[in-house]
C-alpha cells in the first residue's frame, strides 16, 4: 500500500535520511524503530508532505505522491499523527474531531465515526466540550488518534503514540491501535521507541539508524535478533 | 453629565470604526504571526473605492432610497477591497512565507508606502469631499443627546459586521480552519486544510472590514486623502494589541476603548489640562502602558500546549 524508496531528506546542509526504503503492505501493521535522532519522524514528515524529500520516491496505492503538499496527501487517505500530538489547544475535543473530518461532507458518516471514537476512548466523550490543551498528555494522544480516524484514512502513520504516557495507558492505547487495524482495516505504519510493544503488535519491522535502514525483517524475527535485543529491547 | 454621555457616545461610534480595522490586524496576526502594516492603507482604499463606486453608479443610486444606496456602496467596496487584500498577500507576502518574520514586516511597511504614494498619484494629493449618501439629519428622542443618522448607520453597520464575523469564525468550516491554522499550521495542513486558501480568505475578510471602516469613517469625517489611513491604522493596531493580538473579541473591545478614551481626552482637554491636539497621542500612551503592564493584552491568553 505504501512503498518508500531511497528517500533522502536534508535539513539545510545536514543530511537526515540517506536513502530509506520501506514497504507497508495493505492491512498490516509495520513498525519503524530506532534511537533518538535516527530519523524516524523525518521519514514520516517526508511521506506526509510536511518536508520536502531531496531524493527518492513515495508511492501510495501505486501512485507517486512524492512531495505533494500535506493537505493533498491527507485527501488521498494517508494520515499522519505527528510526534507531540499537535492537538488544537484552544479548540474543544469536539472541534478537534470535526477538524479531523475537515475534508468530509457526509454528515451521517461523520457522526458515526465520532461515535466510534467515543467508543474507542470513552474519556473523550466525558470531555467533549473541554479545551484540548487542558487535557492530560494521555488524553491528548487519544484525541490525536481519534482525530485522525475522523479523516477516514486507509493508511495511518503514528509517531510515538507512547511518548510521555504512563505504561498502563500505553497498553490500552496500543490495544486501540490494533483494533483500528483489525476492525476498520486501516493499514498502520507505527514509529516507536518502545520497541517491545511495537514489535509485539506489528507483523513487520524496520530498524533505522542515523538515517539508514539497518535491519528489515518480520517482527517476530526482530524480537529474537540479538542485535535488536541488545540495542532496543534492553538485553 | 449629559455632556459626558454625549462624549462617551461619540467615542463609541469612532471606536466601532477602530474596532473594524483592528479585527483585520488581529486576524492576519492569528494566521501569519505578523503585523500587516499596510492594513491602514486598505482602510483608505475602502474610502476611495466608496467614492468611485458612488460616482460610477450615481444615476442608479440616485433612484434608490438612501439605505439601499449606502448598502450597495458598502458591499461593492468591501468586495473590491477584499480582492485587493488577497492580491496584496499573494504578491507581497506569500513569496516570503518561509522567510523570517522581520522580512515580512519590513515588506509590509514597503507595501504601505507603495499604496500611499500610488494613491497620491491616482487619487491626487488634495483632500477630496466624500459624498453624503446618508442624509445629514439628527435622530430625535434621545433626551439631550445629539445623534446623527450617520452615527446610527456607523453603529448599526459595525455591529452587524461584527456579528457576521463572529458567525463566520465560530460556526463555519472556514472559520474553524482559521482558528485551527492560527493554533497550529502544521496540524491544520495534516487535517487536509489548504493553509494558503485560509490565509487568502483571512486577508479578504480583514480587508473587507477595513473597507467598511473606511467608508463609515469617511461618512463621519467627509474629507478623504491618500494618507488618511495612517493614524486610524496605527490606533487600530494599538486597539488590537490592547485587546490581545490574535484575539477577535479583544480587537473589538480594544477599538471601543481607544475610541472612547481619545474622544474623552479631546472633549475634556481643558479639565485635564491636556491640549485637545494630543488626542492622537492617547492610543500610544495606552500602547506603552499595555506593553509595560499586560503585554498579552486584556483578553489575550497565554497559549498553552502540552507536549
Ligand atoms: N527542523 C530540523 N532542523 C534541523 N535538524 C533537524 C530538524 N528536525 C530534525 N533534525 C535532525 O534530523 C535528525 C533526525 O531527527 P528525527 O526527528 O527524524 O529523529 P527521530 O528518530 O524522530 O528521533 P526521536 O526518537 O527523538 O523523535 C536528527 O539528527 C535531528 O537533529
Ligand atoms: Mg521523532
Amino acid at each position: 500500500m505504501l512503498e518508500i524508496e531511497n528517500l533522502e531528506v536534508s535539513y539545510g546542509s545536514i543530511k537526515a535520511l540517506h536513502g530509506v526504503s520501506l514497504k507497508v503492505p495493505q492491512g498490516s501493521i509495520v513498525t519503524l524503530i530506532g534511537a533518538n535522532g535516527a530519523g524516524k519522524s523525518t521519514t514520516l514528515r517526508a511521506i506526509s508532505g510536511l518536508i520536502k524529500a531531496r531524493g527518492g520516491s513515495v508511492k501510495y496505492d501505486g501512485e507517486d505522491v512524492t512531495n505533494l503538499p500535506a493537505h493533498k496527501i491527507v485527501a488521498k487517505g494517508l494520515c499522519h499523527v505527528p510526534e507531540g500530538r499537535m492537538v488544537f489547544a484552544n479548540l474543544t475535543v469536539e472541534e478537534n474531531l470535526r477538524m479531523g473530518a475537515y475534508l468530509r461532507n457526509d454528515k451521517a458518516g461523520i457522526a458515526e465515526d465520532m461515535e466510534f471514537s467515543f467508543q474507542m476512548f470513552p474519556r473523550l466523550k466525558e470531555r467533549i466540550h473541554q479545551a484540548a490543551g487542558t487535557m492530560s498528555g494521555g488524553e491528548q494522544q487519544m484525541l490525536a488518534i481519534a482525530r485522525s480516524i475522523m479523516s477516514k484514512p486507509r493508511c495511518l502513520m503514528l509517531d510515538e503514540p507512547s511518548l510521555g504516557i504512563a505504561p498502563m495507558l500505553v497498553r490500552s492505547i496500543f490495544e486501540q491501535i490494533v483494533a483500528i487495524n483489525k476492525e476498520r482495516g486501516i493499514t498502520i505504519l507505527l514509529v516507536e521507541q518502545n520497541a517491545n510493544l511495537a514489535l509485539a503488535i506489528s507483523q513487520h519491522g524496520y530498524v533505522l539508524e542515523t538515517g539508514k535502514i539497518l535491519l528489515a525483517d518480520s517482527s517476530e524475527a526482530l524480537r529474537k535478533n540479538p542485535q535488536v535485543r541488545e540495542a532496543y529491547l534492553g538485553g | 453629565m449629559s455632556q459626558f454621555l454625549q462624549q462617551l457616545l461619540n467615542g463609541l461610534f469612532l471606536g466601532s470604526i477602530y474596532a473594524l480595522i483592528a479585527l483585520g490586524y488581529t486576524m492576519v496576526y492569528g494566521v501569519l504571526r505578523f503585523i500587516n502594516f499596510a492594513h491602514g492603507d486598505v482602510f483608505m482604499l475602502g474610502a476611495f473605492t466608496g467614492l468611485y463606486v458612488n460616482k460610477l453608479l450615481a444615476p442608479v443610486l440616485a433612484a434608490l432610497p438612501w439605505p439601499v444606496a449606502i448598502l450597495i456602496v458598502l458591499v461593492l467596496s468591501m468586495a473590491i477591497c477584499a480582492a485587493l487584500g488577497i492580491l496584496i498577500e499573494w504578491l507581497a507576502y506569500r513569496p516570503l512565507r518561509d522567510k523570517p518574520r522581520l522580512n515580512v514586516l519590513i515588506t509590509a511597511i514597503g507595501v504601505s508606502l507603495l499604496i500611499e504614494y500610488t494613491g497620491q498619484l491616482v487619487f491626487g494629493a488634495t483632500q477630496r469631499p466624500f459624498p453624503a449618501i446618508i442624509p445629514k439629519v439628527n435622530v430625535g428622542g434621545l433626551g439631550g443627546l445629539t445623534v446623527t443618522m450617520t452615527q446610527v448607520i456607523v453603529a448599526v453597520t459595525a455591529v452587524a459586521l461584527m456579528i457576521g464575523l463572529r458567525f463566520i469564525v465560530m460556526k463555519t468550516k472556514m472559520g474553524m480552519a482559521m482558528r485551527a491554522l492560527s493554533l497550529n499550521p502544521t496540524a491544520s495542513s495534516l487535517m487536509g486544510v489548504n493553509n494558503s486558501v485560509v490565509i487568502s480568505f483571512t486577508f479578504g475578510l480583514g480587508s473587507a472590514l477595513a473597507a467598511a471602516g473606511g467608508i463609515l469613517y469617511a461618512s463621519l469625517y467627509p474629507s478623504i486623502e491618500p494618507f488618511m489611513g495612517i493614524l486610524p491604522g496605527l490606533k487600530a493596531f494599538v486597539a488590537a494589541v490592547l485587546g490581545g493580538i490574535g484575539n477577535i473579541p479583544g480587537a473589538a473591545l480594544g477599538g471601543l476603548i481607544i475610541g472612547v478614551t481619545e474622544t474623552l481626552v479631546a472633549g475634556y482637554s481643558d479639565v485635564l489640562g491636556i491640549p485637545s491636539g494630543y488626542r492622537d497621542g492617547v492610543a500610544f500612551v495606552i500602547l506603552i502602558l499595555i506593553l509595560l503592564f499586560k503585554p498579552s493584552g486584556l483578553l489575550g491568553k497565554v497559549e498553552r500546549e502540552k507536549v
